[in-house]
């Protein structure tokens, strides 16, 4: 699998001199396509800025961050614009939808963003949506569609345009949780499906369900890289990394704080 | 794109935008009626002078350029005529006196002008012979007197003056017919000089006189472009008067520019407070959308595209509400009666209709700073 997303030494500061704050501290990672990773952590580990970060709406302090082979540092604002509105897709916690358009307007808005709505474009859209189970619903505006739908109408509109990166941020927060796990598994699928590289940030160890990797950012390091299915499910299960070290207390943990190694990082049960 | 953005949104909420729309109608109408009675009232003050077929007027000295106050003889208009540069001059009387219906109809008062007949002040005419020296009964009214009088051409009217302390009836004959030419918000009736320095109404002294006393001199120039020229020599060979221009003898018209600035201060603040207004509301709703304008930025629009689509909204949400507001004039205007004055054809209520038309964008200048300064970063809860 080639990769679609890397990170070199990649760190966030806020704030200048001695009252700089550190956001997000040297992480390097990589995303392939057709790889789904679950960016976890809790609150104020650096897991937004690093989102805000690949999806080119923050700039590095220091580091790198390429999609593809494009150097995401080295661009200028309206470059950065036109960039993410043609290689990246997103989906946001809440206010998702502009609410004056239609399920099918919304969708097609990145097709017009991009200047590609053309017959294929339109019918490409009308698809995603068919096939995300809202074939009744095209022509409904946002405040008449359940918060469910409105996240399925939000999984279409960050593929509709073939994106090379796929950006979800905590998908779970507006959701009850059956709806939640529906909405994360769709992206899953469509992700593998359609070969796209995704990275979901969330709090919610539970939806790592549906993820083929599970990166655990703390205080803007990142402290665990998790890859193994059946080390993933078990985290989902009981729902926390201490957790799963109480119930491994055979091998203490070794962190490589960049540039992690599966081989390294993986919990022996 | 921004003009989708626009529309849709504007066609989804229509029903908000056409309420703010009516709120700018409303606005449009008391600007532009506003406009239109300050246009109305001027006209019918400056009306008579303004369409004077003369550049210059000629008044008695240190009066204050008021044509009532000033009283000029005949033997003045023969020095005036013989200075270089003047093609003719005309004297103008000008009284009030009261048009009486033979009917018992509630009496009009009425501008009395004297004028020398051919000379510079006797009207231009849309119907009749017009006047002639020897004919002392025959008037030239304008069309306001004539509408509202029912008078043609032909017809016979009494006017009432005062003489002394007595009322006197005197029986006029329509020879003629001009456009309106209001003086002092009453319309006129053109009389020769020779009969208006009879039927004025005047106390009993003057009468006496023996020379034709009238109140100012009307002069027609051979080269308009020479006016401070001749003004000069007028001043230099002509003793006891004051020259003035046309647009200066207007603005010293009784209670002229008193009127003018008040109606003109109170359509300045309509204008201020719709920029407000429009401002407000265009704050407000952008406030309302600074989430999914982050949104819409985090996705790959531009900061312009979305401010643009905001100056748009403006400017359709403004073109609507003046457009209603000036059909709503309009119709408000036709259903006014006559007497009151309105010109709603006049350059006040057309300068005020662009005025109007930038209220929106001037207002919405905050609310398009605002979207453009909206940080993307907002759509995943952090701010930069």
């Amino acid at each position: 699998m080639t990769i679609a997303l890397r990170t070199d030494e990649v760190t966030k500061l806020y704030g200048k001199d001695s009252s700089a704050v550190v956001a997000v501290d040297r992480v390097t990672l990589e995303v392939r396509r057709g790889e789904f990773v679950a960016l976890v952590g809790p609150s104020g580990s650096g897991k937004t800025s690093m989102l805000a970060m690949l999806a080119a709406l923050l700039s590095p302090t220091s580091g790198s961050i390429f999609i593809g082979d494009v150097a995401l540092g080295e661009m200028k604002e309206k470059e950065r614009t036109i960039f993410r509105r043609g290689k990246i897709g997103f989906t946001f916690q809440a206010n998702n939808l502009v609410p004056y358009l239609t399920a099918l307007e919304n969708v097609e808005l990145m097709l017009r963003l991009n200047k590609t709505l053309d017959k294929a474009g339109k019918a490409n859209a009308r698809e995603l949506l068919v096939r995300l189970g809202l074939e009744d619903r095209l022509n409904s505006l946002p405040n008449q569609l359940s918060g469910g739908q409105q996240q399925r109408v939000a999984i279409a509109r960050a593929l509709v345009h073939r994106p090379e990166v796929v950006l979800v941020d905590e998908p779970t927060s507006s959701l009850d949780t059956e709806r939640a796990f529906q909405v994360v598994e769709t992206f899953a699928n469509l992700i593998h499906e359609q070969n796209r590289a995704g990275v979901m940030v969330t709090h919610d160890l539970r939806m790592t369900k549906y993820v083929d990797k599970v990166i655990q950012m703390v205080d803007g390091k990142v402290t665990r890289l998790v890859n193994d299915r059946a080390q993933i499910d078990l985290l989902e299960r009981i729902g926390g990394f201490e957790v799963v070290e109480e119930q491994l207390p055979s091998t203490p943990f070794r962190v490589a704080v960049t540039n992690p190694q599966p081989e390294m990082m993986s919990l022996s049960m | 794109m921004s003009f989708y953005l626009a529309l849709k949104e504007i066609w989804r909420l229509r029903g908000r935008y056409l309420l703010f729309s009516l709120v700018i109608a409303l606005i449009t109408i008391l600007v532009l009626f506003i406009a239109a009675l300050a246009g109305g009232l001027a006209n019918a003050n400056k009306q008579l002078i303004e369409k004077l077929d003369a550049e210059m007027l000629i008044y008695q000295d240190n009066v204050d350029l008021q044509p009532t106050s000033s009283r000029l003889g005949q033997s003045k208009l023969s020095d005036m005529r013989r200075i270089e540069g003047v093609e003719d001059v005309g004297p103008l009387g000008l009284a009030t006196a009261t048009f009486v219906f033979s009917d018992g109809r509630s009496a009009i008062d009425i501008s009395l002008v004297g004028v020398e007949p051919g000379k510079p002040g006797d009207p231009p005419l849309l119907a009749g012979p017009g006047l002639r020296s020897k004919r002392h009964n025959d008037v030239v009214i304008d069309q306001d007197l004539a509408s509202r009088a029912s008078l043609s051409l032909g017809d016979r009217f009494i006017i009432k003056s005062i003489q002394g302390t007595e009322e006197e009836f005197y029986e006029l004959s329509v020879v003629g017919i001009t456009d309106s030419r209001q003086y002092f918000f009453l319309p006129s009736v053109f009389i020769p000089l020779r009969t208006w320095s009879e039927v004025r109404p005047q106390g009993e002294s003057e009468s006496a006189k023996a020379e034709i006393v009238f109140n100012i001199a009307a002069v027609k120039l051979q080269d308009p472009q020479l006016f401070d020229l001749v003004a000069q020599r007028m001043d230099h060979f002509v003793d006891g008067i004051e020259v003035a221009d046309k647009q200066t003898a207007i603005l010293a018209l009784p209670g002229y520019t008193a009127q003018q600035s008040t109606l003109n201060t109170q359509q300045i603040f309509t204008v201020l407070i719709g920029v407000l207004v429009v401002g407000g509301f265009f704050q407000i709703q952008t406030l309302q959308k600074v989430a999914q304008i982050g949104v819409l930025k985090a996705i790959g629009s531009s900061s312009s595209m979305v401010a643009l689509a905001i100056l748009l909204q403006i400017i359709l949400v403004t073109v609507i509400g003046v457009g209603i507001g000036s059909l709503g004039t309009m119709l408000l205007v036709l259903g006014m009666p006559s007497q009151i004055p309105i010109l709603f054809t006049g350059s006040t209520v057309i300068s005020a209709f662009f005025l109007l038309l930038f209220i929106g964008p001037i207002g919405g200048l905050v609310s398009i700073r605002l979207a453009l300064k909206i940080d993307p970063l907002t759509a995943i809860g952090l701010s930069s």
